[in-house]
């Protein structure tokens, strides 16, 4: 077989962490989720105490760690995979086909375990690792035997996730942020699941070498998630409509190097629409009118768009009691050391005279706080002709509006309402079913394909 | 299809020349792949329609019949090809296909292995995830099949980062040349669990795989050969529900106007002079989901390979 590519040089697809990197953080199971980046001196805060995060550099992405007790303390160390047993799923020969025992002797009491918390710290002056203050509890705990093998399993993790806490190592890519971001502040990226982004991105035929116009008010999540699937290709265009651009904070997460930050750009619409009085220009003519040029003010943008991402990197706040925290975002020296390239510059003269000849080669919209009609009607002339569009919205409403006009203006074909639904399966020997927590709702998809109207302008 | 070339960006405003693939759509559940030839002709129940009047009209054009029929002349993309594709086996649809590719963190570049090929519907969207540096190795073993995909392949112009090979998945595995360098490895077969252990010999260390089984009983007997070797084994299923927009005018009701509180607050200023005087007669959009939908598709499993080292 020919042509075995491997392009394992670009950082996005690098497998192994390095200095400065961005990663998550998935802290007992997913109980808490951190986003952080990896320097000398950045710590997770676990418990009562911060960990430095030096151990987690040039280790896979996939690695699990754990908190070990040694003789300067304690300190996240790598676990080997054949090490860890405990986990419920992971557990292959876990048979609970044939349970003989079940719960009607169980005494939910204090008494069941015998040994206290001065005991358990004096285990670990003795230098005890945390699996085996779990074992000690076990074979102090007066009930342990008589629970059922699942309960069994229940009460190790338990106390594993008290007395040896683990932290895995995950890369931040499109499904991973934004599950995370749902999981823990959907709020901030407009409600949007996961499979939701993920039609969005297929329904636009998002793809390298493309011209993508993206209106990203999910906190830059489209943004990156669109770069991402370029591969530093093409541009995606994140554009605004009002005086400043829409923060892109999550495009952060992402580890995109240099070739990929800077495929992504900011324009505001004025600025796409300022010379477009060229009578002879092919597209959107009534554009140009519709748009008040007093709003052309995108030139002080990018200073606006800096100030605020520095804003976000000098708070250094480190863990809140819960849930998912940004931290560690590297002080003005570690930025210097690690070089983190900048996303979301503005678009160079060339580049917008590029779209306004071509036209874009699709349209997302992610904009809960715009009206959905007059934003799609605005930015249509923008697209080539038969480009894919793909808008969000949490609600149904603005996109049947906006469904209706574009079809009665004959605007589009292919037009079509969607609402994604997921559902997770527990699967496991003689205990599967579909998962007892599901999302209910994960967004609206309004998607279609530009026609060539000489009508319609 | 794809822009494989960065000098010859994707751009739609280029017009429709000889030998291009156009989608003909009549309507949204009526659409037909056409390779674009001077002397033929594309004949429906609208009339016949000639190729000649296609040519250097953009993409996207509504085109006559001799008989004053229409249809728009769309470029092709993954979607549209997925609902136009000649079925030869069942294929996947822009929902698992979707889900799929964002799962299994497919990005230009991956290197990726599938089988079976099947009908090549998933395989056209794989191929413009890893575009234009990656490739997209599928196996089936029916020769025909793989033939055929080979020439869609051609046809779409996906070709380039794709190959296609004619190979017994279940019974031998994936090739051993390519051990431990894919990126993603999907599998749509009837037994799934033969070709786990091969598949994590492809695997590079955390990367992914995901099978696409429609019955619980693979699911299961999948699941249990995953735990050797696989973390993060997660099961789903994705569906798609349809709506349906309608305008309904309660002029009736009310009279002219209707009590402005019904009108949505958004949109109900001065449109541009083209539009229609039904705007002072009130009407509401409504909104309801289709009342037909596919119940199932099949069971989406993904997993993890363990990193060892
Ligand atoms: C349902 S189809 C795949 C459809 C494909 N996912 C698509 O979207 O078009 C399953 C394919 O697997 C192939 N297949 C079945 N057993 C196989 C085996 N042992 N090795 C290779 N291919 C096999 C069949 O020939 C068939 O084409």
């Amino acid at each position: 077989m020919s042509g075995n590519q491997s392009n394992v040089d670009s950082v996005q697809s690098r497998r192994v962490t390095w200095e400065g990197c961005s990663v998550l953080l998935d802290i007992n199971d997913g109980d808490r989720l951190v986003f952080s980046r990896l320097t000398e001196n950045s710590t997770l805060k676990i418990g009562k105490k911060n960990y430095s995060l030096r151990p987690l550099i040039g280790c896979p992405f996939g690695s699990l760690f754990q908190v070990e007790y040694g003789a300067e303390g304690s300190k996240l160390s790598r676990l080997l995979r054949s090490a860890e047993v405990s986990n419920i799923e992971d557990n292959g020969d876990y048979q609970p086909v044939e349970e003989h025992r079940d719960n009607r002797e169980l005494v939910d009491n204090n008494k069941a375990q015998s040994l206290s918390g001065e005991d358990i710290e004096e285990l670990r002056r003795q230098g005890a690792t945390g699996d085996e203050i779990i074992e000690a509890l076990i074979a102090n705990s007066a009930t342990f035997e008589k629970k059922t093998a699942f309960s069994q399993e229940k009460y190790r993790l338990k106390k594993q996730k008290k007395y040896a806490p683990r932290v895995l190592l995950r890369r931040p890519v499109a499904r991973s942020i934004c599950e995370t971001y749902f999981t823990k502040y959907p709020a901030r990226i407009g409600f949007m699941r996961v499979d939701t982004l993920s039609l969005l991105l297929s329904m636009a035929n998002v793809a390298a070498n493309s011209d993508i116009l993206v209106v990203d008010m999910v906190g830059g999540l489209l943004t990156g998630a669109v770069a991402e699937r370029m591969g530093g290709s093409g541009y995606v265009c994140n554009m605004y409509l009002e005086s400043s651009p829409y923060p892109m904070d999550i495009v952060r997460m992402f580890n995109f190097g240099d070739e990929i930050c800077k495929r992504i750009v900011r324009t505001s619409l004025s600025d796409l629409c300022s010379v477009q009085n060229d009578p002879s220009e092919q597209m959107g003519h009534d554009v140009s009118i519709q748009n008040d040029p007093s709003e052309q003010m995108g030139h002080d943008v990018s200073a606006t768009a800096n100030s605020s991402n520095e804003q976000m990197c000098s708070h250094e706040t480190l863990t809140e009691p819960s849930g998912m925290e940004e931290i560690a975002l590297p002080s003005e020296n570690e930025v210097s050391k690690c070089k983190i390239p900048k996303a979301g510059d503005k678009a160079s003269q060339e580049t917008i005279d590029l779209w306004k000849a071509n036209g874009f080669s699709s349209l997302i919209v992610a904009a809960p706080e715009l009206d959905t009609w007059n934003t799609v009607k605005d930015l249509m002339p923008h697209l080539s002709h038969s480009a894919p569009f793909a808008i969000y919205h949490q609600y149904l409403q603005p996109l049947a509006t906006c469904m209706h006009r574009l079809q009665s203006e004959k605007m589009a074909v292919g037009l079509q309402i969607s609402e994604p639904w997921l559902r997770e399966y527990q699967v496991l020997p003689s205990r599967t079913h579909p998962c007892m927590q599901m999302s209910a709702f994960g967004g609206y998809i309004l998607s279609g394909v530009k026609i060539c109207n000489p009508e319609s302008a | 299809m794809l822009a494989l070339d960065p000098s010859k960006k994707l751009s739609f405003n280029k017009t429709i020349a000889d030998g291009d693939l156009v989608i003909v759509y009549e309507r949204h559940d009526t659409m037909k792949a056409v390779n674009v030839s001077e002397g033929s002709v594309f004949q429906n129940r609208f009339g016949v329609f000639k190729h000649s009047d296609w040519v250097g009209r953009p993409f996207g054009s509504k085109v006559y019949s001799n008989k004053s029929g229409y249809v728009y002349l769309l470029a092709p993309s993954p979607e549209l090809w997925t609902l136009v594709l000649s079925h030869r086996t069942q294929i996947l649809y822009i929902t698992d296909i979707s889900f799929v590719i964002m799962y299994l963190e497919i990005v230009p570049g991956c290197l990726v292995l599938e089988s079976g090929t099947g009908s090549g519907s998933l395989t056209t969207s794989l191929a413009r995830a890893v575009a234009p540096t990656g490739h997209v190795y599928t196996f089936d073993f029916h020769e025909q099949r793989a033939a055929s995909a080979r020439e869609d392949f051609e046809r779409t112009g996906v070709s380039s980062v794709v190959t296609v090979g004619v190979r017994d998945i279940q019974g031998k595995g994936f090739p051993d040349e390519l051990c431990g360098m894919a990126d993603a490895v999907f599998l749509d077969l009837p037994q799934p669990w033969l070709v786990i252990v091969s598949a994590a010999k492809m695997l590079k260390p955390d990367a992914t795989l995901c099978s696409f089984s429609p019955c619980i009983e693979q699911v299961q007997r999948s699941c249990e050969a995953l735990r050797m070797n696989f973390t993060d084994i997660r099961t789903f299923d994705v569906l798609l529900r349809a709506y349906e927009v309608r305008e309904v005018k309660n002029d009736s009701m009310q009279g002219h106007g209707g009590s402005p509180s019904q009108q949505p607050p958004c949109k109900r200023r001065q449109t541009s002079e083209g539009s229609n005087k039904q705007e002072s007669i009130s009407s509401t959009i409504m909104a309801r989901p289709s009342a037909e939908a596919k119940g199932h598709t099949g069971y989406l499993t993904f997993a993890r390979l363990k990193c060892s080292e």
